[in-house]
């Protein structure tokens, strides 16, 4: 079902290919080292690191001034391993066994970066990493990182507010959806020889979602530079979404008046919906989603907490959400009403941008 | 004789020693690495991958042992059989215990619903018969129709590898590998069954 549609030959798209070579040609000066020390209270000591080594977090220059996350923010209880959130990813750029990234993403030239900001906007253009990062000052998350194959992890972020960065381009009132893409360059990215997706990878939001608090833009992780593998230099991280909503090493951000495709969805429609909330009571097509793995020291699986909506779910023992500790999020999920392989893809949903507030329970 | 017999054990603890190599390789990871980020899932496609590669490797072994004239090979058929349940039990206990906590109602969703867990159930079944059927005792008992029981392998062969590909999120391409070894081994079993006739050894 996902046999090569597309020719070897054809796998590096070429206009992005030669956009990438302009990127590097008129890319700032500033690296993303150099970007961060800018900020306030970055470490000033370590401004010449902008190449961020791909190996564990250990070597990644370490990031100051960090504003710590409040308790709306953070998700309580122990943090992943950083050994193993740094060794255990999905970046089918890099390979597609979960060790290939943190083996094969040290190609990935993370500086000089900018990103592409298009669509319904007031002002376009090619807009260097730092300049994104000057929207506002860094701040850490501890978020509930679950995948749609039922493993999660806690990691804390360091990064800015999607929706900081958004409003500074001037969305235009057309602008209903935002989309983004994945660096495409499969000397960088080895694993786009392959076209295991149809390369750039793409995920996008509805503007409301992507201007939601919680809607997160990482640059770093455990306090550092985020690894390679991780999605560097600047990675989307949506909390109350399956991971491969969250997506890494972003190059453009296109603003949509419909909704864009994204990656996972136009590989197997019936299995990932465009919105992908994390939600217990639908399971995968395949597999069940009521349980998931959380990446701590017991080997067993954690059982989603209940909730009022438990009634509605098959088994009573199930669960509505497993988000972590965040209202927003499960405000956000509406489609438990649903049954059946719709409620994947939550279409009520798409009713149109109603007040975050009236979607609370 | 004795000297035939003290062969086929060398062989045939060899054969064990080989078979225990990826839980060892697995164990050895955990000692110096640690659990990891998902160690049932790790620890369940490990040992699922390795009870289909040695229901690969033990259809193989008849090949080998006629193309190549091997005679002495034939008895690691049943060794790496056995390997090959071995894994497919570790497999099903990880998923059972470990991954569901053995809770009924989450086994029977499981079982019913996922069609995958199905092909893989069912292959386990025949896996274990063969098994269970695998003594010379047995072997007596059922005379002929050991030999017709026995060919059983094939479906649970084909159905490991359905349970396998059913899974798959996008990357195809290993359960592909192992499905051309599987073709190439079926292909050599019909080769031979053409060529022999004419060959006029029956």
């Amino acid at each position: 079902m996902n046999g090569p549609k597309i020719r070897a030959s054809e796998v590096t798209d070429e206009g992005l290919f030669l956009n990438r070579r302009e990127v590097l040609r008129l890319g700032a000066v500033a690296t993303l080292g150099a970007a961060l020390a800018g900020c306030p209270g970055a470490d000033e000591a370590d401004a010449a690191a902008g190449s961020a080594p791909a190996g564990g977090s250990a070597e990644l220059r370490k990031l100051s001034g960090v504003k710590p996350a409040d308790a709306a923010f953070r998700v309580d209880g122990p943090t992943t391993d950083p050994k193993d959130a740094t060794r255990y990813n999905n970046f089918y750029e890099f390979g597609t066994d979960k060790t290939d990234p943190a083996e094969n993403a040290h190609t990935l030239r993370t500086s000089p970066w900018s990103v592409r900001i298009d669509g319904e906007v007031d002002k376009p253009g090619r807009v260097p990493l730092e300049d994104i990062l000057a929207a506002a000052p860094l701040e850490e998350r501890i978020y509930r990182f679950r995948c749609v194959e039922a493993w999660s992890m806690v990691v804390p972020w360091v990064g800015i507010p999607l929706a900081k960065v958004l409003a500074r381009f001037g969305p235009t009132s057309k602008a209903r959806y935002v989309a983004f893409e994945t660096l495409v360059d499969p000397e960088q990215m080895p694993g786009q020889r392959r076209n295991v997706i149809d390369w750039p990878y793409r995920e996008g939001l509805r503007i409301d979602e992507a201007m939601h608090p919680l809607a997160f833009l990482a640059v770093g992780m455990y306090g550092r530079v985020l690894p390679n593998q991780n999605g560097a230099p600047i990675r989307l991280v949506v909390p109350w979404k399956y991971g491969f909503k969250s997506i890494k090493s972003i190059v453009r951000i296109h603003f949509a008046a419909t909704q864009p495709r994204t990656s996972w969805n136009d590989l197997q429609p019936s299995e990932y919906g465009f919105f992908a909330n994390v939600n217990p009571e639908v399971d995968h097509p395949r597999w069940s989603q009521a349980r998931e793995r959380p990446s701590a020291a017991s080997a067993s699986r954690r059982r989603c907490p209940s909730t009022a909506t438990a009634s509605r779910s098959r088994d009573s023992t199930r669960a509505s959400i497993c988000v972590g500790t965040f209202d927003e999020p499960q405000a956000l999920d509406e489609p438990q009403a649903l049954d059946g392989p719709q409620a994947l893809d939550e279409p009520q949903a798409l009713a149109g941008p109603r007040p975050l507030k009236d979607r609370r329970r | 004789m004795r000297g035939h017999r003290a062969t086929d054990r060398l062989l045939r603890l060899g054969a064990i020693a080989v078979a225990c190599g990826p839980a060892l390789a697995l164990a050895g990871r955990y000692a110096i690495e640690g659990l990891g980020a998902d160690p049932i899932k790790d620890w369940t496609h490990t040992t699922g991958r390795w009870a289909l590669r040695f229901l690969l490797i033990s259809l193989a072994v008849t090949p080998i042992r006629r193309f190549a004239g091997l005679r002495g090979i034939a008895p690691l058929r049943r060794t790496f059989g056995l390997a090959a349940f071995a894994y497919a039990l570790a497999h099903l206990l990880i998923w059972s215990v470990l991954d569901l906590g053995l809770e009924p109602a989450a086994l029977v969703e499981d079982v019913t619903e996922r069609p995958y867990v199905m092909a893989g159930m069912a292959a386990f079944a025949i896996l274990a018969t063969l098994a269970a059927t695998s003594t010379r005792a047995a072997m007596k008992r059922l005379g002929a129709r050991w030999v017709s029981l026995h060919r059983a392998v094939y479906a649970a062969a084909l159905l490991a590898l359905l349970h396998y590909f059913w899974q798959i999120k996008a990357d195809l391409l290993p359960a592909w590998i192992h499905a051309a070894i599987l073709t190439l081994l079926f292909a050599a079993r019909l080769l031979w069954r053409f060529r022999r006739p004419a060959s006029g050894t029956a």
